[in-house]
């Protein structure tokens, strides 16, 4: 009976056959190290803070008038409103978390060197709507953080020429911050760009499976089959989508199918993931001030000013390049530069080695210099601007760019270890 | 690269911590959320001397009711002279324009003080009132100077005034500021007076977050839920696993 | 790769183990979302009992006070309208209220704590609507009989202890709300001495 049904199904939408397409016949290199497990822990945040967002925006009032005291209904009046609120303001802090340690994942083994520039461009794509959707996710609250917050970052669009203040205007709906932009932010932040978001992570996947994944040696496991034989090769012992084998022309070398073995792994990241999740949302949801700022708890009072007005912990690296440079426009264009320079690595680095364990000491010292100075630029951002900070700040931004300018440089001939054969 | 990682990451947030800036050093509140007696004596002394000037819009009577343990007829008879309904908010009938006359600019809500200033900054604003004749109400603060607000708890403190001893520094006879005492006028001996403060913001404590003891309570048991389900899933992966290596 | 055989009863043993462990867990995240949608707080003080003075109410006269937001009635009875309740008994689909509309101290033949002092919730059990009081002209509707309840959206008729009449549309009596007296003339609507 349920064979006829499932046939039934499958002979009107293959649904079995992309199951077994993308999960039970998908190879995936053997090797998956702890630096895999972010791309799913971003799946996971990504629908925490949708169900956490939808069940907010049932008690959650889009008016300059009420915005601030529904929140307090929320976490006051509401059955465990606390517990959802934290959830989705925790999420917010951890999305970023899982966000930079994936990308860099994707630094460390080269994951966006050819064929995987589009897979790149997608994860850029979705960083940068990640970042407007925080933006505005953060203004709805309307606490004084909020309010001061979007004015300092609207006002950046003012300082491109021309266009500048009438952007500005047009952004804001009101000649100042107001509900005109609080309820388009609403809008933006719980239906557009989420659609937009969820689209992109469907098209970023898309494109992963069509390359196939990367690994932590940088090689493939999908040779072209020239009669060659390979010793203990686990694939064997399984079967995958033709799609991959490609009619036989491609053998499969130390891959393993998704399903079970990296189900059952990611159930494992899962729950360490959520430990120290659920760590912070009982015991530590303001993060120490960084996930939920003290100003936040009042309501925005546009004629008082915080003492120290500073972004979200996430956003500090780039608003540091901001600040660090005297001029209001090239600071912008700096700041924008910095996330551009990212999405142009695959053509940036010219090696044709994929993996910091091949490649040259020059590499891996330049990959603890955009560490550090990634680091370096977040803790500066949340400090005020004093002359010595601005200074470091510099050093900071300039080591990050030279971080570019660098790789592009030595990329060419890079003197680097020999490949390996098989996965280690 | 990990550990590098690590290390520079503490060093550097190690750092920032000293860009704290100039700042009064500020006195540890004595906070215990589990203290129902000093919740009610806080909640007691807030509306005997805050409410006149100050609302809770955010917090009902009766969540503190609940909360605290205070029967409902009791709560409403002793401690809610402004409500009608026990599910009213913490709020009073003083016009806000005349508030924002006579002290210069509103007296805030307070129900989320303490999460914005942090009880350590409430517990030592309210013990560093001291005279000064040059202030509207006589009174400035260590750490808010030129507030506006009045010294509201004085008739407990009695009268305080910053401490001057002449003291020998480098050789050369000076006055020092050695701190702020009170003149002995106030009801309360300077123990009694630090013990009603610290109650009075453990009160602002609670009024901030009444969901935390909740929360706490919720979280062990989460946590030990997850670590009984990682064991579970570790112990799963590595069974399957053993196909591959 | 493990040369040993492998331990299919283990693997099971382990996968139903944590499923279910898991499916715990599940169950677990789900309780916030499905409890946010009680009523709040707010509704809760919202739908708290209501104090009603009645020491002004004159015989024969009706009061209506909110809860819930609801029209909750509030009737003196005369000694006359206490004698039609024994009259009308046979035009009544459930005279001896077995239908349970009412609070255990409200199950008697006056439906109410004190014979002269009627509480009701004012709304038609048929389609909602609320039905007016006819002091004296109630004979128009059903002969004979002085006073009662007439709902004017179709038709439905009540007798002065808010039990319906047969052969209306109507398909049971009034509800009665949990109400206690807090002293002789004052009410308390929406709470009785069990849920206080």
């Amino acid at each position: 009976m349920f064979k006829n049904f499932m046939n039934w199904i499958e002979y009107r939408m293959p649904f079995m056959e992309k199951m077994n397409l993308h999960v039970l016949q998908y190879p995936a290199p053997k090797n998956f190290n702890f630096w895999y497990f972010f791309g799913s822990l971003a799946m996971l945040v990504l629908v925490n803070q949708i169900v956490t967002g939808i069940w907010l925006t049932m008690n959650f009032e889009p008016s300059a008038e009420r915005a601030f005291a529904s929140v307090e209904y929320i976490m006051r009046d509401v059955e465990y409103g606390w517990l959802l609120r934290y959830m989705h303001s925790t999420g917010a802090s951890a999305f970023f978390v899982v966000v930079y340690l994936h990308m860099f994942r994707g630094m460390l083994y080269g994951s966006y060197q050819k064929p995987r520039e589009l897979l790149w461009i997608f994860g850029m794509l979705i960083f940068l709507v990640l970042m407007a959707e925080a933006f505005m996710g953060y203004l709805l609250p309307w606490g004084q953080m909020s309010f001061w917050g979007a004015q300092v970052i609207i006002s950046i669009f003012g300082v491109i020429p021309v266009i500048g203040d009438d952007l500005t205007l047009w952004i804001r709906g009101d000649y100042v911050i107001s509900g005109a932009t609080l309820n388009r932010f609403f809008a933006l932040h719980v239906i557009a760009l989420p659609l937009v978001l969820v689209i992109l992570v469907f098209l970023h996947i898309i494109a992963l499976h069509e390359v196939g994944s990367n690994n932590p040696d940088g090689i493939d496991v999908k040779v072209p089959n020239e009669g060659q034989k390979f010793e203990n090769n686990v694939s064997d012992k399984f079967t995958f989508h033709e799609y991959f084998t490609k009619g036989g022309k491609k053998i499969i070398v130390d891959a393993i199918p998704f399903h079970p073995y990296y189900t059952v792994k990611d159930i494992v990241g899962v729950v360490g993931f959520l430990i120290c999740f659920c760590a912070v949302i009982f015991f530590v949801p303001e993060g120490g001030g960084f996930f939920l700022e003290p100003p936040n708890f009042e309501p925005a009072n546009p004629m008082k000013t915080p003492d120290h007005i500073a972004p979200v912990w996430y956003f500090t690296p780039f608003y540091a390049i901001l600040r660090a440079v005297p001029d209001q426009l090239w600071g912008a264009i700096l700041m924008f530069a910095s996330i551009i320079l990212l999405a142009l690595l695959p053509w940036l680095d010219r090696c044709k080695v994929r993996s910091v364990r091949y490649r040259s000491t020059m590499h891996k010292l330049n990959l603890v210099n955009f560490v550090v100075s990634f680091i370096v630029l977040g803790v500066l951002g949340v400090l005020p601007a004093t002359p010595i900070y601005t200074l470091i700040a510099q050093i900071a931004s300039f080591a990050y760019f030279a971080f570019f300018g660098l790789l592009w440089w030595y990329s060419k001939n890079e003197k680097t270890k020999p490949l390996p054969v098989r996965l280690s | 690269m990990l550990k590098q990682l690590f290390s520079v990451l503490a060093l550097v947030t190690s750092v920032s911590v000293l860009a704290a800036g100039p700042a009064v050093p500020l006195d540890k509140a004595p906070i215990d959320l589990h203290d129902k007696e000093s919740l009610q004596r806080g909640a007691k002394m807030y509306q005997n001397y805050c409410l006149a000037c100050h609302q809770m819009e955010y917090q009902r009577y009766s969540r503190t009711f609940r909360d605290l343990g205070i029967p409902d007829d009791i709560g409403m008879k002793e401690l809610a002279f402004t409500a009608n309904k026990v599910g009213d908010y913490i709020k009073n009938s003083t016009p806000k324009a005349d508030l924002a006359k006579w002290f210069g600019a509103p007296p805030p809500d307070l129900t989320n003080v303490a999460r914005v200033r942090g009880p350590d900054w409430l517990y030592t604003y309210l013990r560093s009132f001291y005279a000064d004749p040059s202030r509207p109400f006589g009174v400035n603060n260590e750490v808010f100077p030129l507030v506006g607000m009045p010294h509201v708890l004085q008739e407990l403190q009695g009268i305080p005034y910053k401490k001057y001893e002449t003291q020998l520094v480098d050789g050369e006879s000076k006055e020092v500021y050695v701190g702020i005492v009170a003149d002995g006028s106030g009801e309360l001996s300077r123990e009694e007076y630090d013990r009603a403060v610290a109650d009075l913001v453990n009160y602002l404590e609670y009024t901030g977050e009444p969901s935390k003891l909740q929360s706490h309570s919720l979280g062990i048991k989460v946590l030990i839920f997850l670590f009984i389900f990682f064991i579970l899933a570790f112990l799963l992966k590595k069974e399957y696993w053993k196909d591959v290596h | 790769m493990s040369n040993a055989p492998v331990d299919h009863g283990r693997r099971r043993f382990l996968t139903i183990a944590t499923s279910v462990v898991g499916g715990v867990g599940a169950v677990g995240v789900a309780v916030p979302f499905i409890a946010s949608w009680n009523p709040s707080e707010k509704a809760k003080q919202a739908g708290a009992a209501v104090t009603a003075n009645i020491g002004k109410l004159e015989p024969g006269q009706l009061i209506r006070v909110e809860w819930r937001g609801k029209p909750v009635w509030v009737v003196n009875r005369t000694p006359d309208m206490l004698k039609s309740l024994t009259a009308v008994e046979a035009q009544l689909r459930d005279p001896n209220s077995d239908d349970e509309q009412q609070p255990a101290y409200a199950k008697n033949p006056h439906r109410s704590k004190k014979p002269e002092i009627f509480v009701a919730v004012g709304i038609c059990t048929h389609l909602g609507c609320s039905p007016t009081y006819k002091m004296n002209d109630f004979d128009a509707h059903v002969e004979g009989i002085a006073s009662g309840f007439f709902c004017p959206c179709h038709g439905s008729t009540y007798d002065m202890a808010g039990r319906v009449f047969s052969g209306v549309p109507a398909p049971k009596n009034l509800m009665i709300p949990p109400y206690m007296f807090t002293d002789d003339t004052t009410l308390l609507i929406g709470a009785d001495e069990g849920t206080a």
